[in-house]
């Protein structure tokens, strides 16, 4: 490679314990300078880690950093911004209560004797954002921002401080593709403009679209530093996973769906104690042997819809049948007796008893099942059994049944719970983001397993943020857009740009105003 | 085994800490503190005097240290075993010289009324809290104001003896009075003095212990109240009733603190006596908070908490110029150092869950 590169920056050998974990093991990086750069890796791989010891909020054990090729010592954030760094965490650090202007200009803010010179912040900020084509109203309260437009204020912080080397903490997870694609035209223009991009993520189409090169990272190592115009999203994931994976999972072979509806749902809908309503009139049916999709930005009403499936939210009008039988009022515990598994959204907040042992965790909902609990005492050796059953079946990390689930990976813990809803054999499973936080490995296997139980003629609803899950495994997509349906489509009949319109609301996206 | 010993290790390096800081403070008042934990560990364990006022002292703080640890353990913290052992007491001592027939009657009718009565004050809490969410702290704490003048007006208006000075009913009927410990101990041989207050009460305390321990870990109720104290919201998925786990905790919980009356008026006073709590109820979270929230751990730290009572007393008329003040400071400080366990932090290792 050519001597006379300019590095923005470069990372020698960065080693990073904590306790006896070590998150970064000699992990040595270059970023040209004016380019996009790409850290792609599972969950614990340590690519965060790598980023916030890089913008100081960790010092390094081992190794040393390089800012334009000069060495720097960076021991805390504010060495960070003074030596052009800037970071956009995945969750947005915005006082929502205050405007554009507060926000940005938060922590340096312009003077004019003891009083703050919002007219000379706004100046500079309306200057920076018509130079990289960053629109967004300086006047508008955070909270009443679209997502997109949020992140913007994030990029526009960064930048109003100076930042000339940008970290992007998975920049795209919220956004829908409409304004993933607008986001990719701000970072070109960045680019363009010479700053340095840093982009962390686990999209690989995203990578191979925006980046220029790409370091792969595994286990806390660099498995990888490859060309992005030379490599494939079947080689960054043999990378990122160490072995072959299945992208693209063939929903073919598992059937179609069958003639029999198990799940009717019928002019449903849920108004909140002030009487908003958070579902309208929602009607859908799913067959046996049907993956059913929901798509939707979220906080579109996938949390109440699924609430309200499982029992665990009365709705306010409309009926829920289960093969023909009417099971509106049913609560959750009654909901379980009808075989109606539940992948929940958030597993810590909702799945778990995160300090208990996995056998608690692997009765809970079958604490009235006979075989595991008898009267008046439970039946530990069963229940242990089951549990071993559960962790064999589902391949769950480490196979001890009485560790605390905390101290299971996310995917690990993720594969548990599901073991557990398959376990009930479901006639209905409710998937609620069954992959979120999980690593590639184990998002094969579980997209394996719901297209298995598809193929036994059980119905399965699919909730999902990602759009490519929802579109690789469904038979039909519905999409939810402030608590209606505006539109049930079939996959192979739509792109995902369509689709992408719809889910926000039909109209123009609201990120479209530039 | 090993878990066991890694529970004991943080409550009882808390223990030791106190018992230092509680020297240095010894040492600061111009006292010998060899000689006054002499006093203290020889007057508390050193003889079967000794103990067995210890172990006294400890009944009414394992039952309100279980009561304490069972509402915990279903996320709830009760703050009200103060009023649910005085109504609980009250009850006992109102069917004790209500009643006047067999003993084989009026005992256990005078138990089941301080288990009732006790598990009524403590459900009332749990109930406004399941039905409308109002915090079950601030209603214990009401509760225990309620129960303290509601007893006292009774005692004063209705149940006291004409011309008794003292603020007591009247005494129970002697068929109520539960056996002692030297009654207890006779038919196996053992010669126990007869004028030491232990009773049945201890007894009742020990198998509360054991039953807790059962209901908890190996019930399927157990099993739903604890898994709303661990998370609710994934008790609420897994089609468990958080409300009625919420009622039926504090009931218990209540009941357990009734146990106390048993101790105090079938086995001790054989009256309801005013004022007789010596703060049991508020000793016993800190019970139950040094004991882990485990029967076990509770039954250990109330026998610690009731030696100091005792010894607290002999230090107070033996050492030169410690007085019993400085047993108030020691489980102050016991309690500050077992909240504060980070603070031995550093001992444990750094590994993350998971057995080798």
């Amino acid at each position: 490679m050519n001597e006379n590169v300019e590095y923005a920056v470069e990372m020698r050998n960065i080693t990073k314990c904590f306790g006896s974990l070590t998150a970064n093991d000699k992990v040595s990086l270059k970023v040209r300078k004016g380019s996009i750069h790409a850290i792609v890796g599972e969950n614990g791989a340590g690519k965060s880690t790598i980023m916030n010891v890089l913008y100081g909020f960790y010092r390094a054990d081992e190794g040393e950093i390089l800012i334009n090729n000069q060495p720097s010592k960076i021991n805390s954030t504010h060495d960070a911004i003074a030596l052009g760094l800037g970071m956009v965490h995945q969750h947005f650090m915005l006082a929502g209560a205050l405007s554009v202007t507060e926000n940005i200009i938060l922590g340096s803010e312009p003077t004019s004797g003891p009083m703050i010179d919002y007219k000379a912040a706004k100046e500079k900020i309306k200057s920076i954002s018509s130079q990289y084509g960053l629109q967004v109203n300086p006047e508008k309260i955070v909270e009443n921002l679209s997502v997109g437009e949020e992140q913007r204020v994030e990029i526009l912080k960064t930048l109003y401080r100076g930042a000339k080397i940008l970290i992007l903490d998975e920049p795209t997870a919220v956004l829908t593709p409409q304004e993933t694609e607008e986001f990719f035209t701000i970072l070109r223009a960045l680019k363009n403009q010479g700053k340095t991009i840093i982009i962390i993520t686990h999209k690989l189409a995203e990578v191979l679209a925006i980046s220029e090169k790409v370091t792969v990272m595994r286990l806390g190592k660099v498995v990888g530093e490859v060309e992005t115009k030379n490599t494939s999203a079947e080689e960054l994931a043999k990378l990122m996973v160490g072995r072959e994976v299945l992208l693209r999972i063939d929903k073919s072979q598992y059937g179609k769906p069958r003639e029999e509806n198990i799940l009717s749902i019928k002019n449903l809908s849920l108004s909140d104690t002030y009487g908003a309503n958070l579902l309208s009139d929602i009607s859908f049916d799913i067959k046996a042997g049907e993956v059913f999709g929901i798509a939707g930005v979220e906080g579109n009403g996938q949390t109440e819809l699924v609430e309200v499936l499982s029992g665990l939210r009365p709705p306010s009008t409309g009926t829920i049948a289960l093969q023909g039988q009417d099971i509106t009022a049913c609560n959750s515990r009654q909901a379980k007796e009808l075989h109606i598994g539940h992948i929940p959204e958030d597993r810590h907040k909702r799945g778990l008893l995160l300090n208990s042992p996995l056998t608690e965790n692997a009765i809970l909902g079958l604490q009235n099942n006979t075989k595991l609990v008898g009267w008046p005492l439970l039946k530990e050796n069963q229940i242990t059994s089951h549990t071993k059953k559960l962790i064999q079946e589902f391949d769950v990390r480490p196979p001890d049944p009485d560790i605390a689930v905390r101290g299971l990976s996310g995917g690990n813990q993720q594969k548990l719970i599901i073991a557990r809803e398959f376990s009930i054999a479901p006639k209905f499973l409710i998937a609620s983001q069954p992959t979120r936080g999980v690593d590639i490995g184990a998002i094969e296997f579980i997209y394996k397993k719901i297209l298995e139980l598809k193929a036994s003629g059980a119905a399965v609803l699919l909730v999902s943020a990602e759009l490519d899950e929802v579109f690789s495994l469904s038979d039909r997509v519905a999409v939810l857009y402030e608590g209606k349906i505006v539109g049930i489509v079939e996959p192979e009949k739509i792109s995902q740009q369509e689709i992408g319109l719809m889910m926000t609301g039909g109209k123009k996206s609201q990120t479209s105003k530039t | 085994m090993q878990r066991i010993v890694d529970a004991l290790l943080f409550p009882l390096l808390a223990v030791v800490s106190a018992f230092l800081v509680g020297a240095v403070i010894v040492l600061l008042v111009g006292d010998n503190p060899i000689r006054v934990y002499e006093i203290f560990f020889a007057s508390a364990f050193g003889t079967v005097d000794g103990i067995s006022y210890t172990l006294f002292y400890a009944t009414p703080l394992i039952c309100t240290g279980l009561a304490v640890a069972i509402a915990f353990r279903c996320g709830l913290l009760n703050i009200g075993a103060e009023g649910q052992l005085i109504i609980a007491a009250f009850a006992a001592a109102w069917v004790g010289f209500t009643l006047d027939t067999s003993k084989w009657l009026v005992i256990p009718l005078c138990m089941i009324a301080a288990i009732v009565a006790g598990g009524i004050w403590g459900g009332i809490p749990g109930l406004l809290k399941a039905r409308f969410g109002s915090h079950e702290v601030i209603n214990t704490i009401m509760m225990n104001f309620i129960a303290v003048g509601i007893v006292s007006y009774f005692t004063q208006y209705y149940y006291r003896l004409p011309g008794d000075p003292i603020l007591q009913t009247k005494p129970i009927v002697e068929q109520a009075h539960i056996p002692r410990m030297n009654a207890i101990l006779a038919p196996l041989g053992i010669d126990f003095p007869a004028w030491l207050p232990l009773n049945l009460g201890f007894v009742i305390a020990i198998i509360a212990c054991v039953v807790v321990y059962v209901f908890l870990w190996k019930t399927k109720w157990g099993y739903e109240l604890r898994a709303v104290g661990v998370n609710p919201s994934a008790a609420e998925y897994g089609g468990i009733n958080v409300s009625r786990s919420i009622v039926i905790a504090m009931c218990l919980s209540g009941a357990l603190a009734g146990l106390v009356g048993i101790n105090e008026v079938l086995g001790y006073r054989y009256r309801y006596y005013d004022g007789f709590s010596a703060g049991y109820g508020f000793t016993g979270i800190a019970v139950a908070l040094l004991g882990r929230n485990h029967p076990l751990g509770i039954f250990l730290a109330a026998i610690l908490f009731g030696s100091l009572v005792r010894g607290g007393l002999f230090i107070n008329i033996f050492s030169d110029r410690v007085s019993k003040d400085l047993v108030v400071v020691l489980q102050a400080i016991i309690i500050l150092f077992v909240a504060c366990e980070a603070f031995f932090s550093f001992l444990q290792k750094p590994s993350t869950g998971g057995k080798s």
